[in-house]
């Protein structure tokens, strides 16, 4: 039989896929089943939000980090006001603090829920997100009697929070608390044992520590491989020097092992919520610096100074003195640093996302290669990637 | 804390005197500033060096300004899990000279530097695959400098007769305002440490005079 040459087939996979988790465009050179070169085209949501911030002041970016990784929005806003908080020289008081930790917490759980249910959906099961989208819905409740929005909260502030926790709240989360766990564990019958589950996510995407290493990888991404890093536990900031909590590791560094991390994650975090319930000290929740944050409303009603205050406050806005600084937190997906550096006017000069999302996206190629197709959705599901991070 | 980065500035420094031009600690980060021809040695001993161990490049970036003749700082963020220790990586360049590529150190750079070239328009050298990443297809310009406007120059809408996406030049429906809300009072203006001194003394006095209006 005379040799024949095969072109090898060049396929498009998303924008427009359920798989692509938003709107990646990923074009995979095939040989036959295999893929031979994974080339992620980006971008597609790219909305200049690095170029919007530099043109507003440092309370009006804010919410901006919310649209980011809108699956978790609280936890970028942290990165953003510890980085601005960073160059004002100020630390928040003790309750936002704790408030800020819970909140946290919750966004871990909320992005958690939805990556491990997404990815389930990817590569078969259709239950999980049914069931995990009913505790996310929970959850964005306790967001919005908080913040008064659902996702978009805008409730970390440089200084602190923007409002005291509502009567009632802390005992309701502590009541979720309690129940949650069941969910998890109901969300792992159908998944940890499931034999469909584990044929396609054990050994698939397997990642060593080094190349993880190597490729910026951070947060459940790195821990699956099994280095035990988490900056909650290494550079702490807020209150969790105070709390008591366990870093999962995997052993395997593949698709399942990712798995199994944020299914025990989750637990860790409920436990770290049940903490700051029980330990919430009393006490402001914001910076009592009237330069910086603004003066309550009753006050506003008598006091000229608080009127004035407050018409600066969100008209020029509070000065940040020159300076730069990286700071970084623990986001759900990974580390996502602001690097800011302020010119000492009311608005960032430059203020840099650093997205997890993006370095783990970055790996693709070399991760896919050599897998089926079938399994490049699995490890994409399992990096839990949101377009909305990773193009900015 | 403070002086383990001075001390850790001073080691590197004197490990490669050629290569690092200075060291400072800014905000309690470690900050090394580095030439073009010594970056990629700077960044390798920084990897490899026992004592260092920087095994993580978590962001590459760059910072405009315009005024200056080397406008571009290019921006390496660092990590190390094993010293639990941050360093960020300095190098000033300008819009034309090619800076070398740092895939072959760390291959997250790849992104990155797409990234700035990107946004920015800085060059990397001997980079294996220097496409833009964030803008669309065919885009024009570097949306991050400074001289780019917040608006950009087109603007895209569907064509119903052409029945396709169509680009045109920006029409505001109305003048691009950018509201300037500097004052020229202080107060706002000070840095906080002064401004702690004096605010001290100063809010005591104009609080009664708030009751009274």
């Amino acid at each position: 039989m005379a040799e024949t040459e095969i072109k090898p087939l060049t396929l498009n996979f998303g924008p427009q896929h359920p798989a692509a988790h938003g709107v990646l465009r990923l074009v995979l050179d095939m040989d036959g089943e295999i893929i031979e070169r994974a080339d992620p085209h980006i971008g597609l949501l790219h909305r200049g939000t690095e170029k919007l911030i530099e043109y507003k002041t440092y309370l009006q970016a804010v919410p901006y980090f919310d649209r980011l990784d809108y699956v978790a929005p609280m936890n970028q806003e942290h990165a953003f006001a510890l980085a601005v908080e960073k160059l004002l020289g100020i630390t928040a008081p003790p309750r936002a603090q704790y408030i800020r930790v819970l909140y946290s917490e919750i966004g871990r759980l909320l992005n958690h829920l939805l990556n491990i249910a997404a990815f389930a959906l990817d590569v078969g099961a259709i239950t999980p997100i049914f069931w995990a989208f009913e505790e996310r819905e929970k959850l964005m409740e306790f967001y919005e009697r908080a913040s008064g929005a659902r996702m978009h909260a805008a409730y970390f502030r440089p200084g602190g929070v923007h409002q005291d926790l509502p009567a009632g709240l802390i005992e309701d989360i502590g009541r979720f608390c309690e129940t949650f766990p069941r969910h998890i564990e109901h969300l792992e019958t159908l998944l940890t044992d499931n034999r469909i589950f584990r044929q396609r996510t054990v050994d698939i995407g397997i990642i060593s520590v080094e190349d993880a290493m190597d490729w910026g990888f951070t947060g459940p991404m790195l821990r699956g491989s099994g280095v035990a890093w988490d900056l909650r536990k290494a550079q702490p900031y807020e209150c969790y020097e105070d709390l008591e909590f366990d870093i999962p590791v995997g052993k395997n560094g593949d698709c399942f092992d990712r798995y199994l991390v944020r299914i025990e994650e989750m637990r860790q975090s409920i436990h770290i919520m049940q903490q700051c319930l029980q330990q919430m000290p009393e006490g402001p929740v914001v910076v009592q610096d009237q330069k910086l944050t603004p003066p309550r409303r009753a006050e506003m009603k008598t006091s000229m100074e608080a009127l004035i205050h407050h018409f600066k406050l969100y008209t020029e806005g509070y000065h940040v003195p020159v300076g730069e600084t990286y700071t970084a937190v623990e986001a759900p997906k990974g580390e996502f640093g602001v690097y800011l550096v302020a010119d000492g006017t009311n608005r960032p000069y430059r203020c840099k996302i650093r997205a997890p999302g993006f370095a783990h996206l970055s790996a693709m190629d070399f991760m896919c290669r050599g897998h089926m197709l079938a399994d490049s959705v699995a490890v994409l599901g399992s990096m839990d990637i949101v377009f909305g991070e990773v193009d900015r | 804390m403070n002086q383990a980065l001075h001390d850790f500035g001073d080691y590197v420094a004197a490990a490669l005197p050629r290569h690092v031009l200075s060291t400072e600690v800014v905000n309690d980060e470690l900050v090394v500033h580095a030439g073009r021809e010594g970056l990629l040695r700077v960044l390798t001993y920084l990897r490899d060096d026992q004592n260092s161990q920087f095994k993580q490049l978590m962001d590459v970036t760059a910072v405009d300004h315009p005024d200056r003749e080397q406008r571009f700082d290019i921006v390496y963020n660092l990590l190390s899990p094993r010293q639990n220790q941050r360093i960020r990586v300095k190098l000033a360049t300008d819009e034309s000279t090619p800076v070398p590529t740092a895939t072959g150190v760390f291959s997250s750079a790849n992104w990155y530097e797409r990234e700035v070239w990107d946004l920015f328009g800085v060059v990397f050298s001997e980079h294996p695959d220097l496409r833009r990443i964030l803008t669309d297809y065919g885009f024009e310009g570097h949306p991050l400098r400074k001289d780019f406007p917040l608006t950009g120059y087109v603007e895209v809408r569907y064509d119903e007769d052409q029945k396709r996406v169509v680009y045109e030049p920006v029409k505001l429906q109305q003048e691009f305002r950018t509201f300037d809300f500097m004052s020229p009072w202080e107060g706002m203006l000070q840095p906080r440490s002064e401004e702690a001194a004096t605010d001290s003394e100063a809010t005591p006095a104009a609080a009664p005079s708030g009751d009274k209006s």
